[in-house]
């Protein structure tokens, strides 16, 4: 579905995308581990072209991303993206969060779109708080209905850049069952998480990722209980 | 110098002379304000954009028009400009394309800085979404730049209204020069020009009123519009 072929990022002098490959199939959720800085999210953020990359090859459903020919906003479609901090539309309702770009994206009908973001935010259990301003909902209200938001294209692949991690620890729970659910439908996934629960329980494929690079790479039980790299080991030994 | 007798009576006397100069004066300052809107958002855009020869185009406009006394560029169009076109503009249009482009000089500023406050990830959102740039901007940054921007728009609005006073440097009717022809009849400038100031508060605290309101109302929060 996604083939990422020796991607590299610089910002300025920075170098923070040293090469690196992936190949995401339909139906897999990928979870991405490492440090901070060690450009997990900018790999995430190049996924979709939030960030350009500076040298490499992504290949997405056949459409190659850096061709000047392709419109990157029709691929954008395709791929649901939710932010560490959310980034809800505060001077709009949950439900106009939800059923904006469905109406000026895709043309669709007023009465349709928020028949539609009603229904999504039904799904991730805010019927209740269809009318509420995000300022009003808590963290983990706020990044449901981020989910839901995104879920709104109908995109074959979701990207979440650390989802759990501006969440207080009570909330993290709701927001991984909303997420766990969305893989059990066949949803495809890439997660930028610490969530080692998460990655266990629904991941198929876990990336040990450090200074720009793959460092290593396989199933969660591989990754978590028998690491190979000694970076990896060091990594895990603390976070664990 | 012989101190002369202040005659309060010629201040009721020349009033309704002065208001038929605040009629132009508040309409010079609004068509002024809504043409500094107009360029302002326009160049602010461009100024955010960051699309090479426009954000240099837009720079030096910005920098000229706020490096150059206002003085100076109006009576440069008004007098100056004949020399070059062959004929010398309305007293009103010269002073409306100096106040136009002087608010849309300041207003960009104003647009810019709203537009920069937005949290990136506003615009990041809206465009993983499948949103252009210019959809994003309109739905999502734009409202959002324009609440924060309405205070200090007020304030140059209140700001220009004052300004307009200078249009009489060019022989506009409005109210300040009204004041001087009447101010040389009656030979009583005390009372004629406490007059005009007084009209010009007049309408001025309202209007600071009205920016203290929406600042406050503001930083009530994010909630709702």
């Amino acid at each position: 579905m996604i083939k990422v072929s020796d991607l590299y990022k610089n910002f300025a002098d920075l170098e923070v995308l040293k090469g690196v490959s992936a190949h995401i199939r339909q139906g897999e959720v990928v979870v991405v581990v490492g440090p901070s800085g060690s450009g997990k999210s900018t790999f995430l953020r190049c996924l979709n072209y939030l960030e350009q990359p500076t040298g490499g090859e992504i290949v997405f459903e056949g459409t190659v991303l850096s061709n000047s020919q392709v419109n990157i906003n029709r691929v954008r479609q395709e791929m649901g993206m939710v932010f560490q901090q959310f980034n809800l539309f505060p001077h709009m309702t949950v439900t106009k969060n939800v059923a904006l770009s469905p109406m000026k994206v895709k043309g669709m009908g007023e009465a349709e779109a928020v028949e539609l973001a009603h229904s999504l935010l039904g799904q991730v259990g805010l019927a209740d708080k269809v009318d509420a301003y995000p300022g009003q909902l808590s963290g983990g209200q706020q990044q449901r209905v981020a989910n839901a938001r995104a879920l709104a294209m109908e995109p074959k692949v979701m990207l979440f850049d650390e989802p759990t991690s501006a969440l207080d620890p009570e909330m993290i729970n709701e927001v991984l069952d909303v997420m766990k659910d969305l893989a059990h439908k066949g949803m495809t996934m890439v997660v930028v998480s610490h969530e080692m629960g998460f990655a266990r329980e629904v991941g198929n494929r876990v990336i040990f990722m450090d200074e720009g690079r793959f460092v290593e790479e396989g199933s969660p039980e591989e990754i978590f209980t028998n690491p190979q790299n000694p970076r990896t080991q060091a990594f895990l030994s603390k976070i664990l | 110098m012989v101190l002369q007798v202040i005659k309060w009576s010629y201040a009721i006397k020349v009033l309704p002379n002065l208001l038929r100069g605040t009629v132009i004066t508040i309409k010079l300052a609004l068509l002024g304000v809504i043409a500094g809107i107009i360029i302002g958002t326009i160049v602010g855009l461009i100024r955010v954009n960051r699309t090479k020869i426009l954000y240099q185009l837009a720079t030096v406009y910005v920098e000229v028009i706020r490096g150059t006394p206002m003085l100076v560029q109006l009576v440069l169009f008004f007098y100056g400009l004949p020399q070059i076109i062959g004929y010398r503009m309305e007293p009103f249009t010269a002073a409306f394309i100096t106040f136009g482009l002087n608010s849309g000089a300041y207003t960009s500023e104003i647009v810019r800085g709203g537009i920069q406050s937005i949290d990136r990830g506003q615009m990041e959102a809206a465009r993983s979404l499948g949103m252009s740039y210019f959809q994003a901007m309109w739905y999502i940054v734009l409202p959002q730049a324009f609440r924060r921007i309405l205070p200090p728009l007020g304030n140059e609005f209140i700001i220009l209204l004052k300004d307009t006073a200078l249009a009489s440097t060019v022989t506009l009717q409005e109210m300040m020069r009204v004041g001087q022809i009447q101010m040389a009849r009656t030979g009583q400038p005390f009372p004629v020009y406490v007059m005009a100031a007084l009209i010009y508060l007049v309408m001025t605290l309202p209007l600071s009123q009205g920016v203290r309101w929406l600042e406050r109302r503001m930083g009530a929060g994010d909630q709702g519009l």
